[in-house]
């Protein structure tokens, strides 16, 4: 059992948004909606959480779909298919609590639309009516609209600045759904934590149930460092193995957003000296933007 | 012996670098002995007819023949006598408390500087790293499929014992690289990552299949490995992988670390050598470290090395109740790290930001002696003061990670989490299933989890050969 964790699939699905395929038989056997793994690009690498955006067990396939922000993203990014990561582990996290609730909602921002589809189709599956929100920054930003279409029982988009689909926040149609259908037995929002902050402060007037799913750092992923804790209702938690996902009506997301900008000068020296390094070395790709 | 021994009572200085210049590098502190070192202290051994120092040793070493060897200059004899029973020899002659182990009974010991066996041992390793080592002998094999769960020093040597005896064993390891504590905990300058590795490799010698990257309870059961995977017995060495804060105010501010996430930043991931290797650590100007054990002592060591102007040991007890190693202790204070004892903190203060600005604490007294022996640290009332800090390190103690109690059915664990497994034997409540090393006994050291992982590995011959 020597594993190549292989990059089988790679897809441009937003400018600096990608999709990678990697095979990963063992954690794919596993995975469930909800999960997260642990890679990293090469022997150097850090280690970081990506949220497991689709699976398929039979082929051993784990889809993540990630934003190219620092050097670690952008290194994988510049990986092509064929080429193998040094090392991917998981399932890791708590899987999404899937239950027949009645009528859900689930709200996806930005990147976030990647993790909430896995976890829409399994709660559809299950027999829920499942109302998908999906938004974006821009036109350029969206992604993934038909399959979250195929697993939602009906599908609303917006874009920030109206260049798509409908202008306004995720939390602007979110409201419409609550008013409008009212009876909503949970939402689930996934997306930056301002924006999982915006829901979970909406919800808590129209006291709904609002799961949201955390990306803090973390080292291990196991749960023995303590890197990722949070605030949740009072009490400290390991987003890794208590998480990822939380009640968003008790995280406290001040602390999440401040904890997470710990490495901020350092993750910025390590890129500018990777943007540096990568426009000596070829003037085609990376280097820009 | 033919005439009586001329004894030498003190042992062989260990030469070690310098306390200025290795407080600001990663490299090893204490250097090794010379070939001429280790035969002179090899030759300090009494040789006494009952052996005393064996029963010091958890993994049952002949220590006296392969000092004897050492004595004669058969280093290649040594390290093969040393490696009927261990096979971890750099590992131990490195971080095992020997004080409190095989030296604690030699003879010499009682009047005098006991042999310094570990020493030997670590030169005996060393040598053959540095020589070659031969390709090891195995029994026929048997047939059978042991799975090890954690390649910390309890599964390496419960994997390498049952390897010798001809069973086909499979390790796994939840992180990216095997050894466990010895690769994210114990630092560099205490243990370098290349011993570690190369006894790892060792190990693969013998037919050991090492995966990395599975964390069992995630990837599969334990009961999945035995009925899904084939595997016919599971031996369970985790470690103790959680870490314990204190659950004052402030401790999820910014600048305050675990232990093991400060270790394992600096040991594991190599942040020492950012932006090299890509995991940033973060150190201030002024470090804290709350604990008293060795770990403390790491992370104080580490935190001077990373650039911390001030190293600080705050600890509740005073200077002799300190369960860290007499040696480390010493090697800190040389290295400039201060203690504060009979001091604990009650908060940690922070800024507008969520960056520690300091640490309330307040004084102790020593009052009775409690449960362990040790006298009660007791709060002095009107005594809180602040301490001037940036970077505050809890290293209070760990227990053991739930990841695979919580996923085994049937398993019986104790009130802190800790795996029930008999002593003699590392038997759990499941048939099949062994247990050693930090998830049974709480915390404890290198050579007993080793011990713990021996025990097993016997344990678990007897019990299929019955199948």
């Amino acid at each position: 059992m020597i594993f190549m964790y292989k990059v089988l699939k790679k897809e441009i699905l937003a400018p600096s948004i990608k999709l990678f395929q990697i095979g990963a038989p063992l954690v794919a056997r596993k995975a469930m909606a909800g999960q997260f793994i642990i890679l990293r690009v090469h022997a150097r690498g850090e280690r970081i959480p990506l949220t497991i955006a689709d699976f398929d067990r039979e082929k051993g396939l784990i889809t993540c779909v990630f934003q190219e922000v620092g050097k670690t993203t952008r290194e994988l990014g510049a990986l092509d298919e064929g080429d193998c990561v040094q090392d991917f582990v998981g399932p890791l996290g708590v899987p999404s609590q899937i239950d027949n609730y009645g009528r859900v909602v689930c709200v996806g921002g930005g990147v976030g639309v990647a993790p909430v589809y896995p976890i829409a189709r399994a709660l559809r599956e299950a027999g829920n009516e499942v109302i998908g929100v999906m938004g974006a920054r821009t036109a350029d930003l969206v992604f993934w609209e038909d399959k979250m279409k195929a697993a939602c029982s009906e599908l609303q988009v917006t874009t920030d600045d109206g260049s798509y689909a409908r202008k306004g926040f995720v939390t602007d149609v979110l409201q419409e759904v609550i008013e409008k259908k009212g009876d909503i037995a949970l939402c689930i929002a996934i997306g930056p934590p301002p924006m999982m902050r915006a829901v979970a402060n909406l919800t808590r007037k129209y006291n709904l149930k609002t799961i949201v799913s955390l990306n803090s750092l973390m080292v291990d992923g196991t749960g023995m460092c303590g890197c990722c804790r949070v605030t949740v209702g009072g009490e400290t938690k390991f987003t890794c193995v208590d998480g990822p996902e939380f009640d968003g009506h008790l995280v406290d997301f001040d602390e999440l957003a401040r904890r997470s900008v710990i490495y901020k000068p350092q993750e910025q020296a390590a890129l500018n000296l990777y943007n540096k390094k990568s426009s000596q070395k070829c003037h085609c790709c990376g280097g820009g933007e | 012996m033919t005439e009586k021994k001329r004894i030498i009572s003190t042992k062989n200085p260990m030469p070690t670098q310098d306390p200025l210049v290795r407080a600001s590098n990663f490299n090893e502190v204490a250097l090794g002995y010379s070939k001429e070192a280790v035969m002179a202290e090899a030759n300090r051994c009494l040789h006494c007819k009952n052996e005393p120092c064996r029963q010091g040793c958890p993994v049952e070493i002949d220590i006296p023949a392969f000092i004897k060897l050492a004595a004669q200059g058969d280093f290649k004899g040594a390290i093969g006598k040393i490696k009927e029973k261990n096979a971890l020899p750099g590992v131990c002659g490195r971080v095992c408390p020997q004080e409190n182990q095989c030296e604690k009974y030699c003879t010499l010991g009682k009047k005098h500087e006991p042999v310094a066996i570990g020493r030997i041992e670590r030169y005996c390793a060393d040598w053959e790293l540095a020589h070659g080592a031969p390709i090891p002998e195995t029994s026929t094999p048997k047939g059978k499929k042991v799975a090890i769960v954690g390649s910390g020093p309890s599964g390496l040597t419960c994997a390498a014992d049952l390897a010798k005896r001809g069973y086909q064993v499979t390790i796994f390891e939840a992180l990216h690289v095997a050894g466990g504590v010895l690769m994210y905990g114990i630092p560099e300058f205490r243990l370098p990552k290349a011993v570690v590795q190369a006894e790892v490799q060792n190990l693969k010698k013998l037919g050991v299949d090492i995966q990395v990257n599975a964390v069992v309870g995630k990837f599969a059961s334990v009961d999945e490995l035995r009925k899904g995977f084939g595997f016919d017995a599971v031996f369970i060495g985790t470690g103790a992988g959680l870490p314990y804060f204190m659950n004052i105010p402030g401790e999820n501010a910014c600048g305050v670390y675990s232990a093991n996430e400060f270790l394992t930043r600096t040991n594991l991931m190599k942040a020492y050598l950012f932006p090299e290797y890509d995991t940033p650590i973060r150190i201030g100007r002024k470090v804290a470290v709350l604990g008293g054990g060795n770990v403390a002592m790491d992370s104080a060591r580490t935190a001077l090395r990373l650039g911390a102007e001030e190293s600080w040991i705050v600890y509740r007890r005073s200077r002799v109740e300190l369960p860290a190693r007499h040696e480390e202790v010493e090697h800190a204070a040389e290295e400039g790290v201060q203690f504060k004892f009979l001091t604990s903190p009650t908060s940690i203060l922070y800024n507008d930001d969520y960056w520690v600005t300091g640490m309330e604490c307040l004084e102790y007294e020593l009052g009775e002696p409690d449960e362990s022996g040790r006298r009660r640290p007791v709060p002095i009332k009107g005594s809180e003061f602040v301490i001037d800090v940036d970077t505050v390190v809890v290293a209070i103690g760990q227990g053991p990670n739930p990841l695979v109690p919580r996923t085994t059915e049937g398993l019986a664990c104790n009130r802190r989490g800790n795996i029930i497994a008999d002593g003699k034997t590392g038997a759990t409540s499941l048939p099949s299933i062994f247990a050693g090393g930090d998830v049974v006994t709480g915390a404890a050291t290198v050579i007993l989890a080793m011990g713990a992982g021996k025990t097993a590995a016997r344990a678990i011959d007897a019990y299929l050969a019955d199948k």
